[in-house]
């Protein structure tokens, strides 16, 4: 057992992403912050990856040796991101096959400090309510307001809560698109830091454009939210793509560091929830299940 | 019990709250909204949105209602009760989704609240009655104790030459009265956190230089300030106060469909004012006794008790954020059973009637591209709550209103408000009526609705005008006076409740409502003739006999509702999800 602040099992035996792999230089040493403490990773010419709890031996932006590092911790690299875990490592991650269909272009979309909790953060992305007020004349734009009835259910198998049958009017659905109209999605959720948005792809309506958010906790109420799309789109550019949903990040930034409490609330009676909430509902009982206290104010026993 | 939480401090100065803006303070741990409405009235709210926690100083002050950028809630001036969810547009919110609110009062350039108050506010006796000038007020990382410690060593002339001998007193709660050849000044700590402080100093009887007094004391207040921060650099920072927050109603944990209460009359009011509002139209404003009066809806109704122990439902002319009264129009009817004749003559200026809160059956959409407004005659009352909130929130609207002379028009200083959004039809015959009406409804579009209330026949009119010009039935909303059905009340059948476990019998000549109530099951109800739509309650299984005038044509052929009041059932059984 490493000697650690955090002391939540369910948030420690859990695979947490550092970086984009595309945006890692190669042989320098990296420094941030996971779960309250101070991790290292580096990757060299040959693609070898490592994490470490940081050390004074081999600071931030020394250069990198994979031979050097005595006590590595797990890694992953997967979905395009470089994961490491500080208490026992899953199996598995989630999957997210689309990620390695050959036509689809990966973008990662930008890397936010937010300084909220990682729930909060998750719940705000499978929020469609907020998107003619948020994102007006983007994502919504009054008076069409209404969010319609959709399904929600917790996969047991998957164990992941998904959102189907999602509709919601928008101005400018995604970049490549012109007019408003009725968008479909699909929300998942299968791990408890990390979202995808599933949305019919303006160009080609068989196919889902997914969106992505990969949170990494590096406190109760401190994380860095890695974005990005995943998209059948042959018409934008990686900056347009990245501009437009940096704005829409931005946008949602100072809603989200002005929530109090900063941390998620499991109890039920903490806040009101209406029927367009009936993910985050599901969301919040599912973590309430699995205990986690990590970033949360968990149900009072 | 900290019993410095009892007391009552400034949390913000009068100047800091300038039209439309919402100011964020603090006292004790606590976050606050602090808000005034256009009518006056400063509002202290806690600092969350009850929905998903966003801070409401970060909201727009809409000068009737506080709108939360998150998710656009909006919270009445005065209850902070909720009166709108725009994800649900077609649901009038719980009326008992209300954020958290402190006292506030207003005095002497200053605002006041408490946390939990032990008694009314008391303006400090130094101040009662003098001409006061509130400072600017000086923030300070210390201790609230160690402000006010040092809050009486604080020395000032009267002149603004050098500081003179200050006699101090020390008074109970958080300030300090200091008094220097002749001025007097109060200094009060207004505590913001365990470690961080306010200072806020009030002159008693300022000279006449203003500016120069503000200067003088600004500059003698930071070097206060100086003073009490180097001496709390000393010492260890005291950890913050953690608040707790108070759990919502377990109703509201889940999404209530409806208030689950009985007919009760659980207001007491008096007749502030009542006047002639237009030809055979009273007017009556209705002020509570001593609380504050529930959240109003666009298009609620209450309950009045008359003295002759009848009771009549009215519909609320309020316009948004009007909460200190509710107005109600009262039509006298020529063949009245009591009701309007005893509202007309017998109830004055000064009685006091028992109402039931606000219902809100008759939900006004905010997510319209166009709204129809069609009032005939006294079936304005519902209209010009709406009117007035369309108004306010600049959503396109027509308020048609049919009278029979320009005498006839009720509330003229509220039409005379709404501009070119109200076109008037007086004294027009059944055909010219329906003229006007098949204009009025001539061009239906996606996302425009209409609303109407009148008297039934014209009602029945305005809805087949509308059916027939392409209005769809789910943007036709309407509201009876009452049912002039006959009710067939013959039949007997057994009423299973789902979620009660119980089975009823309900004879011949007795309603499922009153089976219900005297089986003891609590059920709201109201006008009890199926018009108001108090008592719906959700069908299971079985074949309603509809007879209300409440429900839609489609609503009825669902059998999905039931309105329990006049309803009956077809099949031997009925199962309610009661």
């Amino acid at each position: 057992m490493l000697d650690l602040n955090c002391k939540d099992s369910v948030i420690l035996n859990q695979w947490h992403p550092l970086s984009s792999l595309e945006e890692i230089n190669k042989g320098v040493v990296h420094k941030t912050r996971l779960l309250d403490a101070s991790i290292s990773y580096g990757i060299d010419d040959e693609g070898t990856l490592s994490t470490w709890l940081s050390n004074d031996h081999l600071k931030a932006g020394q250069p990198y040796n994979a031979a050097a590092i005595t006590d590595p911790l797990p890694v992953k690299h997967a979905h395009g991101y470089l994961w490491t875990c500080l208490g026992e490592p899953p199996e598995t991650l989630f999957s997210f096959s689309e990620f390695y269909e050959s036509d689809r272009r990966n973008v990662p979309t930008g890397v936010f400090g937010v300084h909220v909790s990682a729930g909060r953060a998750v719940e705000n992305f499978l929020d469609m309510g907020h998107f003619p007020f948020v994102h007006t004349g983007i994502l919504g734009e009054e008076p069409h307001t209404e969010v319609k009835e959709y399904d929600v259910e917790v996969s047991e198998t998957r164990d992941e809560v998904v959102a189907t049958q999602c509709q919601f009017y928008q101005p400018q659905a995604a970049l490549a698109s012109k007019e408003g109209a009725m968008v479909d999605y699909i929300y998942r959720v299968p791990h408890v830091n990390c979202a995808l948005l599933y949305k019919s792809s303006p160009t080609d309506e068989s196919r889902n454009d997914v969106i992505y958010l990969f949170l990494q906790p590096m406190g109760q109420e401190q994380i860095r939210a890695h974005t990005g799309m995943c998209v059948v789109d042959d018409m934008n550019s990686h900056e347009d793509i990245r501009y437009f949903q940096q704005t829409i990040f931005g946008q949602d930034k100072p809603i989200l560091e002005n929530q109090y409490p900063k941390r998620l609330p499991l109890d039920p009676r903490a806040e009101t929830p209406i029927r367009a909430d009936k993910t985050a509902i599901a969301f919040r009982r599912w973590l309430s299940r699995k205990g986690l206290t990590y970033g949360v104010i968990p149900v009072e026993a | 019990m900290n019993e410095n939480l009892q007391h009552w401090y400034p949390v913000a100065s009068s100047n800091d709250l300038p039209l439309r803006h919402v100011y964020q303070g603090q006292l004790w741990g606590r976050e606050l909204a602090v808000w005034r409405a256009d009518d006056g009235f400063v509002n202290v709210w806690e600092n969350r949105c009850l929905h998903r926690g966003v801070r409401l100083s970060i909201g727009l002050n809409e000068g009737r209602e506080l709108r939360c950028l998150y998710h656009g809630w909006r919270y009445a001036n005065r209850t902070a009760g909720c009166t709108y969810i725009p994800a649900h547009p077609a649901d009038a919110p719980a009326r008992t989704i209300c954020n958290n609110t402190y006292h506030a009062i207003e005095a002497h350039g200053l605002v006041w609240s408490s946390v939990e108050p032990m008694g009314d506010f008391a303006v400090p006796e130094a101040l009662e009655g003098q001409e006061t000038l509130a400072l600017r007020p000086i923030p300070v990382k210390a201790a609230p104790e160690l402000a006010l410690k040092h809050a009486a060593t604080y020395r000032f002339s009267a002149d603004g030459s050098a500081a003179n001998d200050t006699s101090v007193e020390a008074k109970e709660g958080g300030y300090v009265l200091l008094s220097a050849d002749g001025a007097q000044m109060m200094l009060f700590v207004q505590p913001i956190d365990a470690d961080r402080s306010v200072l806020r100093g009030v002159l008693i009887n300022p000279t006449e230089d203003h500016l120069a007094l503000l200067r003088y004391h600004n500059s003698g207040l930071s070097a206060l300030r100086d003073v009490i921060e180097s001496d709390a650099a000393k010492l260890p920072t005291p950890a913050a106060i953690e608040v707790s927050f108070s759990k919502v109603d377990a109703d509201l944990a889940a999404m209530p469909e409806r208030a689950k209460s009985g007919p009760k009359a659980e207001l007491r009011v008096t007749v502030a004012q009542k006047w002639l509002a237009s030809d055979g139209v009273m007017g009556f404003r209705l002020e509570s006794l001593n609380e504050q009066l529930p959240t109003v809806q666009p298009g609620a109704h209450i309950d009045v008790h008359m003295p002759n122990g009848m009771s009549r439902q009215y519909s609320l002319t309020n316009g948004p954020g009007e909460q200190d009264h509710y107005t109600i129009g009262v039509k006298l009817e020529p063949k009245s059973r009591g009701g309007s004749e005893c509202m007309h003559n017998a109830v004055q200026t000064g009685d006091v009637l028992a109402i039931s809160a606000p219902r809100a059956n008759f939900p006004l959409r905010r997510d319209a591209t166009q709204t129809v407004l069609v009032a005939g005659g006294i079936g304005i009352t519902p209209m010009l709550a709406m009117a007035q909130t369309l108004k306010a929130q600049n959503l396109p609207f027509q308020l048609h209103y049919f009278a029979q002379s320009e005498a006839h028009l009720s509330f003229r200083p509220i039409l005379d408000d709404l501009g070119e959004n109200l076109i008037t039809h007086l004294g027009l015959s059944p055909d010219e009526t329906g003229v006007a009406l098949r204009n009025a409804l001539a061009s239906y579009d996606y996302a425009h609705h209409l609303y109407i209330c009148g008297p039934g026949p014209m009602l029945e009119a305005t809805r087949k005008i509308a059916g027939d010009q392409g209005w769809p039935e789910e943007a036709v909303h309407f509201e009876y006076f009452k049912n002039v059905n006959t009710i067939d009340d013959s039949s007997s059948f057994e009423v299973a409740l789902a979620r009660s476990a119980l089975t009823l019998h309900v004879p011949a000549g007795k309603s499922i409502l009153d089976v219900l109530q005297e089986n003891g099951i609590e059920t709201p109800s109201s006008c009890e003739q199926g018009a108001c739509g108090t008592c719906l309650a959700t069908v299971i299984e079985g074949e309603p006999d509809h007879q209300d005038v409440y429900l839609s044509d489609s609503e009825k052929a669902s059998n999905s509702k039931i309105l329990t009041c006049v309803s009956r059932s077809k099949s031997k059984r009925l199962v309610l999800d009661i």
